[in-house]
């Protein structure tokens, strides 16, 4: 138990999120053996040969490997971190059943601590697998970089396939002042997974927070809405998300950024590509409580009939000298660029690839290797459309 | 080479090709010529296969093959190039990728690309999205730089002398005589007749109402539209008939 009184969270086990299907948590509950499958792996980026500044791998709620080559940087479990003050301090484990069964059930996550001016461009890989069948993995992990820090973390979630399971990441990010904290997050689950991440964000003054969200492969339904507060002068929120919603997926996945500080900057961009059966939600929230700007940005392609994609932006400011502007669009691709590629020779199906992982291409500022990361699942995504 | 029979197209619900015959012969360098609408382009696009494009009568043979029910890309592989009058904008595909999987197909090397991009002066979109946000001759350039790493034996050049203005048309003029050697054909879309200070035209043909009207020496039926205009190309016609 991680701070929380057990008897009165057991019955927020059944308590709702407003969004996304209703999961019955309980039958998630129990968990046991430990399976890592490296194809599935390496299908969300996850080199098990990486030489990186840190790692960490959990398989189901078992930590497998972690640790830090760098000094002045922190990778641990959570569970070894022996101190119960650090976590749920912006997420509230009474938020809904998912979070009430990740306080009572959950085990492992990383913890993650740079150390006040520890610059590592080179990315913490971190590695979470679902193995068994029928369980609950609910890490919660913690970043917490310090000021004039900066900080890289690559998340790859992944899922044996034919495995029904729900994952309830918790992730809580401390950015401090002109700290900067990348995050690219891939998740490549199945048409049986229920996925809930729980996510939320402070950034101090001059901080930055940049989170790169992919979602590659079928999944049954996953919903998340995280959450980032601007609470220092200057500070900045990037929320990039790409959400393939492939075969029946049901899919509501959007951001929410407040600012709370004078020159405070979000944006809040995605590209949702609706396939098959799927059926997409794209929520951006933008809450201005101090003169700071924000942009949101909502693409949807439509890849079929029977798909369907809402985009759901809202702006809301309560300050007169706060700028907030809203863009979305949803259409299909246009057989003219199909038309163009293929008269300079390119196969219809690759022109059709091309396209797709163009419309997926958003310019951030990363460090290289995130770069690749991010090149490489969306050109997965893209093959076989 | 190209020996288009009795071609009648509609696009949009329109028949804007009524009835075109057309035969270009190995390296022979054709000017069309003719005012705007008179179906000049849509003569380019349905050579290339653009689906918008039906062909509702005749056909075009390619080298001794039907290719009327072929695909563009299939056009593309037997030889077929085109240079596009507006190409699209294509967000989030660099020039460079799809310059690099073009002149792969042909085993052409990239650093000689590379290199005639510097020619071109454009060597900085090679990184950018292709024509998000070129001008309309970087757009001529960009579609130039493509054909170069094509190599197509029948080259269908759109309107590369409008949009373009006097220094980059030097560039252009010389990188397109790179594409047009000896044994290539093409067939140069224009209506100011500005190419042909360029190249060597071997004949040109003058297009309206989506019918070849008249054919001859470049120099002599260019002088005549520059005095009279394309009326003149009518009474022309009414002399062939």
């Amino acid at each position: 138990m991680r701070g929380v009184q057990k008897s009165y969270l057991i019955d927020y086990l059944d308590k709702k999120s407003p969004y996304g299907l209703d999961i019955d948590v309980r039958k998630f509950i129990p968990s046991e053996p430990v399976k890592l499958d490296e194809d599935r792996l390496k299908e969300v980026g996850i080199d098990p040969n990486y030489a990186g500044p840190g790692l960490y791998y959990q398989v189901d709620s078992s930590v497998m490997r972690k640790g830090s080559s760098i000094s002045g940087l922190k990778v641990m479990s959570y569970d070894e971190m022996n101190n119960p003050e650090m976590g749920w301090r912006l997420i509230s484990p009474d938020q809904d059943k998912y979070t009430a069964a990740a306080a009572l059930y959950g085990r492992g996550g990383y913890v993650i601590i740079a150390d006040e001016g520890v610059k590592v461009e080179r990315p913490i890989q971190a590695c979470l697998f679902m193995s068994a069948p029928g369980s609950l993995q609910a890490p919660h992990n913690i970043v917490i970089a310090k000021d004039n820090s900066e900080v890289s973390v690559f998340t790859g979630c992944t899922v044996m396939k034919e495995v029904v399971g729900l994952h309830v990441g918790i992730t809580e990010f401390y950015v401090g002042k002109n700290a900067r904290v990348n995050f690219v997050m891939i998740h490549n689950w199945n048409p049986d997974a229920h996925v809930r991440p729980r996510t939320a964000a402070v950034v101090e003054e001059g901080g930055q927070f940049v989170s790169y969200y992919i979602n590659i492969g079928p999944v049954s339904s996953l919903q998340t809405f995280p959450k980032v507060r601007l609470i220092g002068k200057g500070a900045k929120a990037h929320m990039s998300s790409i959400i393939i919603g492939k075969e029946g997926s049901k899919i509501d996945v959007g951001s929410e950024v407040s600012l709370e500080a004078p020159e405070t900057r979000a944006e809040i961009i995605s590209r949702n590509i609706a396939m098959d059966k799927s059926e997409i939600i794209a929520r951006a929230r933008v809450i201005a409580r101090a003169e700071g700007s924000g942009h949101t940005e909502c693409m949807g392609l439509m890849l079929s009939d029977e798909a369907n994609i809402v985009t759901v932006p809202e702006l809301e400011s309560s300050f007169k000298g706060a700028e907030l502007t809203h863009e979305a669009a949803v259409g299909k691709l246009k057989e003219e660029e199909i038309y163009y590629l293929t008269s300079k020779g390119i196969e219809r199906k690759e022109a059709i690839s091309m396209l797709v992982r163009g419309f997926m291409r958003i310019n951030i500022e990363l460090p290289s290797v995130l770069k690749k990361q991010i090149e490489f699942a969306t050109a997965m995504a893209a093959e076989g459309l | 080479m190209l020996e288009i029979r009795d071609l009648t197209v509609e696009a949009s619900g329109r028949t804007v090709l009524n009835g075109v015959n057309l035969t270009i012969k190995d390296g022979e360098k054709v000017l069309l010529l003719g005012p705007n609408g008179s179906g000049k382009s849509s003569l380019m696009q349905t050579i290339m296969g653009n689906p918008s494009y039906k062909v509702t009568s005749g056909s075009i043979i390619f080298n001794g093959i039907d290719i009327t029910g072929m695909s563009p890309e299939e056009r593309a592989r037997m030889g077929i190039g085109i240079i596009f009058q507006i190409p699209p904008k294509i967000k989030g595909v660099k020039l460079l990728d799809l310059i690099q999987k073009v002149a792969g197909m042909k085993g052409i090397d990239i650093a000689e690309i590379r290199r005639k991009a510097e020619e071109l002066r454009i060597s900085h979109l090679l990184e950018r999205d292709i024509n998000v946000g070129f001008s309309g001759g970087e757009m001529k350039k960009a579609e130039l730089l493509l054909m170069l790493s094509q190599r197509p034996k029948l080259a269908l050049i759109d309107e590369i002398d409008s949009g373009v203005d006097v220094e980059s048309m030097e560039h252009v003029g010389s990188s397109l005589n790179e594409v047009l050697l000896p044994d290539i054909s093409a067939i140069l879309v224009t209506h100011t007749g500005y190419i042909s200070r360029y190249v060597d035209a071997n004949i040109a043909y003058v297009m309206l109402n989506g019918k070849i009207v008249c054919s001859g020496d470049p120099n002599s039926i260019l002088d005549n539209i520059r005095r009279r205009g394309f009326e003149g190309c009518v009474e022309c016609k009414r002399a062939i008939l």
